[in-house]
């Protein structure tokens, strides 16, 4: 994964594979403490205990089409290598959150990445999915929420690429705007 | 260009362009090409996020009807991205290593002429597990 985005994408797929409804997006940053925190929420069925110390390890998957699980390991790793750690909770029928710490400005620390575009893809593609995403700086912050902007645009229109590409600017407009790192 | 800092500014843009959109929603959604990108750990590595986004701009731009969307692991890592095109009528077929080029070509070939184009993943492939 060339990017925290990518990451984050990887593991929201975690989170639609478990049937989640709402999935949270909680990014902060802050350079006086030197902190970048990355965190995914869900709602979705949870990891049952029996895995649960198994999730990261990269032999094991829930899936049956290959026998290598990466995405946790892959997020792991990074974290480690920028001086951070990861942390999951997760219960049964309680969904699951995944945290990742990094150091701001290790150089290891992957960059964001394309956010805005992973959102599109994310809220496009699960339309009956609620994606939040929150981005806080020390700046400020921004927030988008995928059932306000259907609420906002319509259904209908959210399936339209040129709608899909403004909204990828607006998202793209804005974190600029609180200088996100 | 304007700035679009919030949904209401979106939704204006989104109107004023309108015109444009209009011209092509008369076509139906069985005659609708599908598109399926898998988007797990292995395809998000090798790049299926821009081939992604790839698919959603040039049909767009080349005024070709179709719904993009995502799909799983299909157990076809080592060719990954890999795409899945299903053309109205036609049985779906998966293309590996696709990037942007390739994308390219199956848009071109494929999705317009309905041309195979190399690197198709065939449907009768097995796994030594479930022989």
């Amino acid at each position: 994964m060339k990017s925290l985005a990518l990451h984050i994408l990887d593991i929201a797929q975690n989170s639609l594979r478990a049937n989640a409804r709402n999935v949270s997006i909680h990014v902060s940053e802050s350079r006086e403490k030197n902190l970048y925190r990355m965190e995914i929420i869900d709602n979705g069925e949870g990891i049952d205990p029996s895995v649960f110390s198994r999730v990261t390890d990269p032999f094991y998957t829930s899936r049956t089409t290959r026998k290598i699980g990466l995405g946790l390991p892959l997020l792991l790793q990074h974290a480690e290598q920028a001086g951070g750690s990861m942390e999951i909770e997760s219960r049964p029928g309680k969904g699951c959150r995944v945290t990742a710490h990094f150091m701001l400005d290790h150089l290891d620390r992957p960059p964001l990445g394309d956010i805005a575009g992973i959102f599109r893809i994310l809220m496009c593609s699960n339309p009956a999915i609620r994606f939040t995403y929150l981005h806080e700086t020390d700046k400020g912050e921004y927030k988008i929420d995928s059932q306000q902007v259907i609420n906002e645009l319509g259904e209908h229109e959210i399936m339209k690429p040129l709608v899909q590409k403004l909204l990828k600017e607006m998202i793209a407009e804005n974190l600029q705007s609180i200088s996100v790192s | 260009m304007e700035k679009i800092k919030t949904l209401a500014d979106l939704k204006k843009k989104s109107q004023d362009m309108k015109s444009r959109i209009e011209l092509r929603e008369k076509s139906n959604a069985e005659n609708l090409i599908q598109v399926k990108v898998a988007m797990a750990t292995c395809g998000i590595a090798s790049g299926a996020k821009e081939t992604m986004e790839y698919f959603m701009d040039e049909l767009d731009k080349r005024n070709i009807d179709a719904v993009v969307t995502q799909t799983g692991c299909m157990g076809y890592c080592y060719a990954e991205p890999t795409v899945e095109v299903t053309l109205p009528g036609k049985e779906p077929i998966v293309f590996g290593y696709v990037n942007t080029q390739k994308a390219n070509e199956i848009i071109e070939k494929y999705i317009r002429n309905g041309e195979l184009v190399e690197g198709i993943i065939p449907v009768n492939y097995q796994t030594i597990d479930n022989k």
